[in-house]
């Protein structure tokens, strides 16, 4: 029988790849399994939690922006529907950055002690949010029938199109700031602050045309949540301007690119300095 | 056959450690201001923890690590274990590597024992059919099987310890890197895994890398070994030749320390060093010796009281013991030495290490040099003789009773 043989070198410029990150699939999903399962355990609310927080905000928005501001819900009749569809695609970005930025920092006694493809980390705390946006999904599902919002089927797809774009942006974002975090343990103070700034960016609250001033809207479409729900919307209002997917897709691979690059020039380090 | 491990020239260097080794954005950004006005660029220091390190271990060979603190033996097994990458040259290794380096990594309290098991195993690189095979074999090792369905908080901690090397005793690497696990558990269990150490690489043809402070433990375990001297390996031989030239070089051995401080330029520790009762440099001491510290003190630009503050680690069982002592205004530009004088008496044989502290008036550190020293009380006292290799922190007799 071949051995598996090692070669074991001072730190390169290019990537070992995604093949390796394939053979450590089983510790995946391991952690993954273990951050989802201590979640629920750990909490009264459990699963519940998950549902009932999106549904909150969904209340306050409505209230707030919809019946105080008259602020339009665009081409979906529906204010809560309009809403809630933006908001579980931002709580999926924004949980999944805010733990993968976390996730290294939380994960280090296993980092100087082990070896196994550091990816791994950031990548699982992106499933467990994961985990969280299908329930809210189920949620959203039901609150569709309850407001008998109509449906396009022939757009059905849009709706996986905008939870990737959201998990692909929030994968480049998430481990850029991990790295980051690591190696300047004060950073992770502005994460918050980044989140919230990219929250009132995306057309969640309020849909994107009504933005006046064109220059505005010219930034807003590089902001990758808006393609993200820009798609997720498609199959409920049956339309899709392309000019925003197209930006957000672009700036989703940079910051991919980005983060794959930053993370794999830091990761032969972390723990040193982890 | 070819070697399972063969590490050519391997070099590792790091920078300067008495810094933090991870920094705030905000004193990057601040330094880097400074910068352009000053044009000073700070040149950092480095140090080589491991240095032109060349070796080939064959398959089925059971090597011992040995050295003082800070020699570079746990730098090494981070390198063959891929958790730290090597500056210069290169390891190659033939076959799958497990690595011990603290038992019971990744263990989550809130999970149960059995959940702990497959987490753990597959942290250690089991596949979850390899775990699922060998399930019962390792509960049963463990000796746990009442509680293995219970939340690990609910556990002793020498419970935990159990479940942990059990799993990791039943590792199927072709290659086993230990670091210091044999000072865990009690005597009953630590020969058990002994034995189960020993028939994995006699029957198995396992490749073991053993590093560890007990030199008992390397004797029993391995069958060569290799010493290594400030990042350089100085002999690789049979255990005996080996442990033979570690012993003489400890008596001629200084441990004398230059401190740099990179909290405090005003006032702080410049030196330190160990030696007996005559002042003569030593660093392993035999039980009932005392052991002196000499602690420097270099005062450029500090005109208040300062207290000294010594405290006592059991290599690895934590915090012993403090001490402090309080000092009146030193005189600037000056150095000046103070003695700490320890009794050893009441400690067993282990390795110790020491941390100091400088602090102000209000008690606040302005100066802290952790693990800044560390001895070795050698096991010369019949007394711990076949008790296996923990002896706990105190030496005392105990008076027992028993009912007739």
């Amino acid at each position: 029988m071949e051995k598996l043989t090692t070669r074991i070198k001072p730190p390169s410029d290019f990537s070992p790849g995604l093949s390796e990150l394939w053979q450590y699939r089983e510790l995946f999903y391991f952690f993954s399994w273990r951050d989802i399962k201590v979640k629920y355990k750990q909490t009264y609310l459990g699963i519940l939690w998950a549902l009932l927080q999106p549904l909150g905000m969904m209340v306050i928005f409505t209230l707030l922006f919809s019946k105080s501001l008259k602020i339009s819900s665009g081409a979906i009749p529906h204010y809560p529907v309009f809403v809630l569809s933006g908001l579980i695609v931002w709580n999926l970005f924004n949980s999944s950055v805010s733990h993968a930025a976390e996730s290294m920092i939380e994960n280090a006694n296993i980092i100087k002690k082990i070896y196994f493809p550091r990816l791994i980390i950031p990548c699982s705390a992106i499933l467990v949010a994961f985990f969280d946006f299908l329930m809210a999904f189920l949620v959203f599902i039901v609150l569709c029938i309850g407001y008998q919002q109509p449906i396009v089927w022939n757009a059905i797809l849009f709706f996986p199109a905008g939870i990737l774009l959201s998990l692909l942006s929030a994968f480049g974002l998430g481990i850029f700031l991990s790295a980051l975090n690591v190696k300047y343990r004060d950073f992770r103070y502005t994460v918050p602050f980044l989140l919230q700034v990219l929250f009132f960016a995306s057309q969640v609250i309020y849909p994107l045309p009504i933005i006046q001033q064109s220059w505005l809207k010219n930034i807003l479409v590089f902001n990758p949540l808006n393609g993200a729900i820009e798609l997720f919307r498609a199959p409920l209002t049956g339309t899709v301007d392309i000019n925003i997917v197209i930006a957000s897709l672009g700036s989703c691979i940079l910051l991919t690119v980005i983060g794959l690059f930053y993370f794999h020039k830091t990761e032969a380090y972390f723990a040193d300095i982890a | 056959m070819l070697p399972a491990i063969e590490i050519r020239n391997l070099g590792k260097q790091y920078m300067l450690t008495n810094a933090p080794p991870y920094v705030a954005l905000r004193d990057v950004i601040s330094e880097s201001v400074k910068n352009i006005f000053s044009k000073k660029k700070n040149p950092g220091n480095s140090f080589w923890a491991l240095q032109d390190i060349t070796l080939a271990i064959e398959p089925g060979e059971r090597i011992g690590i040995i050295g003082r603190n800070g020699a570079g033996k746990s730098t090494l097994l981070k390198i063959i274990s891929r958790i730290t990458p090597p500056t210069t040259g290169e390891v190659i290794i033939r076959g799958r590597v497990g690595s011990l380096l603290e038992v019971g990594t990744g263990f989550h309290p809130e999970l149960t024992g059995r959940e702990n098991i497959y987490l753990n195993g597959s942290i250690l690189g089991l596949k979850r059919t390899a775990i699922t095979r060998q399930l019962a074999a390792i509960i049963d090792f463990s000796g746990v099987e009442k509680f293995i369905d219970t939340p690990l908080k609910h556990y002793s901690s020498g419970m935990q310890l159990r479940l942990a090397f059990s799993v990791a005793a039943h590792l199927e690497p072709e290659i086993l890197l230990i670091d210091e696990v044999l000072a865990v558990g009690d005597i009953e269990f630590q020969k058990k895994c002994l034995g189960k150490m020993q028939e994995v690489s006699k029957h198995h043809g396992r490749t073991i890398l053993f590093v560890s402070h007990n030199l008992k433990a390397i004797n029993d375990i391995c069958d060569k070994a290799v010493l290594l001297t400030k990042g350089k390996m100085m002999i690789y031989d049979t255990v005996e030749k080996v442990i033979n030239t570690y012993i003489t070089s400890l008596d001629t051995g200084t441990n004398e320390r230059e401190l740099i401080s990179a909290t405090s330029k005003n006032i702080y520790f410049s030196r330190i060093n160990s030696f007996d009762t005559n002042r003569k440099n030593k660093y392993v001491f035999s039980s009932g010796e005392t052991v002196g510290i000499a602690i420097t003190v270099q005062n450029n630009d500090w005109s208040g009281a300062f207290t000294i503050g010594f405290g006592l680690n059991s290599f690895s069982k934590g915090r012993i013991l403090i001490s402090h002592k309080e000092c009146r205004v030193m005189q600037t530009k000056l150095s000046k030495e103070f003695v700490v004088w320890l009794p050893t008496e009441d400690l067993t044989p282990n390795s110790y290490s020491v941390d100091i502290s400088l602090l102000d008036g209000r008690k606040e550190t302005i100066d802290l040099v952790t693990d800044a020293l560390g001895f070795e009380i050698a096991l010369a006292n019949t007394k711990f003789e076949g008790l296996g290799y923990d002896y706990g922190i105190i030496s005392k007799e105990l008076t027992w009773q028993s009912t007739e």
